[in-house]
């Protein structure tokens, strides 16, 4: 498959209130390329809601349900059931696809709970996360996702703690589909998108969302940052099904040593929000304990890929 | 129908009485969002060789998939000319009206 292969249709309508750059309106337009119009969407209080702009028009062309902030989960429940009891009723002739759009601050944290319930009753769903690493809609505040040392409204001199990672949390969870993905690279995000839809129960995808305004980077750069951060190892691109997880795109690279990682520091010195830790003088401790444990990671998978071929040529473990 | 009628819908609704807080796609929600730019990307022909990446990537929806830039809504933000692979796409300053 090839980017000319990609529906032309939009249903990311142009003009909307989104900020110049904005990374959640560009998951948007591919996640809706894969999704199709059979698609219900419900919205947690994010920049989505806002990028929508106001009553009474809208910039999605789909059905879209407003929610609060803590409900993804529970809204997708409640709407799974009701397709369920129409297709029963043979109100559909095709199914739609229930999708749950959530920012990191409604899935880190608020949200947690109910998506939760919902992976756990393996509702039939999609759910994604545009993680952009703060509350950027109220104006930057650090949130479960927000990393080590990066600066927010609240974290002054640079977040203290290291982020969760909630995609292992969903792992762990051992629902049908996890992955996730970038926006540097749009058709692994497509093809993840496009597997989710086909496959029944809990979906979740993540996908890294470089903000300008709340990162501190001109507009232009949302895409080479983004693509800086899978480069680097710091993001990594996974799928997960049923319980094996296998690499993808620019992670898989990495791991396999087909390309070798960039230094973070490149990463970190092309946003505002870790500025503190070039200037007046490179804070090397905090770099050096990134780049540490970024290294760490890949080394690790790097290691675990080359011990599980070894183990499959040994033939002693079933092959998955 | 353009985003003024839809309001005019909206109120002419409210006065016979029936009141939705249902919104309706429409392109140009924020209005000419293509008012907010400073830069404007301009487009050399010869050099496209039509990757589509440009028409991706663009955050807005503002790069038809036959390559067109629609300037009444371009924000300005610049992606296309910096993931263009061959520098087809170059950024100049907008005149003042
Ligand atoms: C219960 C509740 N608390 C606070 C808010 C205010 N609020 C709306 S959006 C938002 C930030 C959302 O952050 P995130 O989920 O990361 O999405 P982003 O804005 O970054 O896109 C907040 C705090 C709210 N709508 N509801
Ligand atoms: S603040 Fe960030 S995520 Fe929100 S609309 Fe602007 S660019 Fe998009
Ligand atoms: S400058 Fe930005 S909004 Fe305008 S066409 Fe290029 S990518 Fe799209
Ligand atoms: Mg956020």
């Amino acid at each position: 498959m090839r980017l000319k292969d990609l529906p032309e249709e939009e249903l990311f309508l142009q003009g909307s209130a989104a900020c110049q750059g904005c990374p959640g309106s560009m998951a948007l337009r591919v996640a809706f390329k894969a999704l199709g119009r059979n698609t219900l969407l419900v919205v947690i209080a994010s920049c989505i809601s806002v990028l929508q702009s106001p009553f009474p028009v809208s910039a999605l062309d789909l059905p879209v349900l407003n929610m609060a902030f803590a409900s993804g989960g529970a809204v997708a429940s409640g709407i799974s059931a009701a397709v369920r009891r129409l297709k029963k009723r043979g109100v559909f002739t095709e199914e739609p696809t229930v999708l749950v759009w959530a920012g990191d601050g409604g899935t880190y944290d608020i949200g947690i709970q109910a998506l939760s319930g919902a992976a756990e009753r393996n509702t039939n769903f999609i759910y994604v996360c545009y993680n952009n690493e703060a509350y950027s809609n109220t104006g930057t505040q650090r949130s479960g996702a927000t990393p080590y040392a990066a600066w927010t409204t609240n974290t002054v001199s640079g977040k203290q703690e290291w982020r969760k990672d909630v995609a292992q949390i969903m792992v762990a969870h051992n629902v049908p589909y996890v992955a996730t993905a970038s926006l540097a690279y749009p058709m692994d995000f497509y093809q993840k998108m496009q597997k989710a839809k086909s496959i029944p129960g809990t979906k979740y995808i993540e996908i890294l969302a470089p903000c300008p305004p709340a990162w501190k980077f001109p507009s232009e750069a949302t895409v080479q940052v983004s693509r800086l951060a899978v480069q680097s190892g710091l993001w990594l691109l996974y799928e997960c099904e049923n319980g094996h997880t296998h690499y993808t795109s620019g992670t898989a690279r990495l791991i396999e040593g087909r390309s070798s990682a960039k230094p973070v520091e490149e990463y970190l010195r092309m946003q505002g929000r870790f500025r503190h830790l070039f200037s007046p003088e490179k804070d090397e401790k905090r770099v050096g304990e990134i780049q540490e444990r970024i290294s760490g990671i890949v080394e690790s998978l790097k290691f675990t890929a080359k011990m599980r071929e070894h183990i499959m040529d040994l033939e002693i473990m079933p092959r998955p | 129908m353009s985003a003024k009628d839809k309001r005019k819908n909206v109120k002419a609704e409210a006065e016979i009485g029936f009141v939705t807080t249902i919104s309706f796609p429409s392109v140009g929600s924020a209005g000419q969002t293509g008012s907010w730019r400073i830069f404007k990307p301009v487009k050399n022909e010869e050099r496209c060789n039509e990757c589509l990446l440009c028409w991706i990537y663009c955050p807005e929806a503002c790069i038809t998939k036959k390559l067109s830039i629609n300037y009444d809504y371009c924000k300005g933000c610049g992606i296309c000319a910096v993931e263009c692979p061959r520098n087809a796409i170059q950024m100049v300053k907008e005149e003042k009206q």
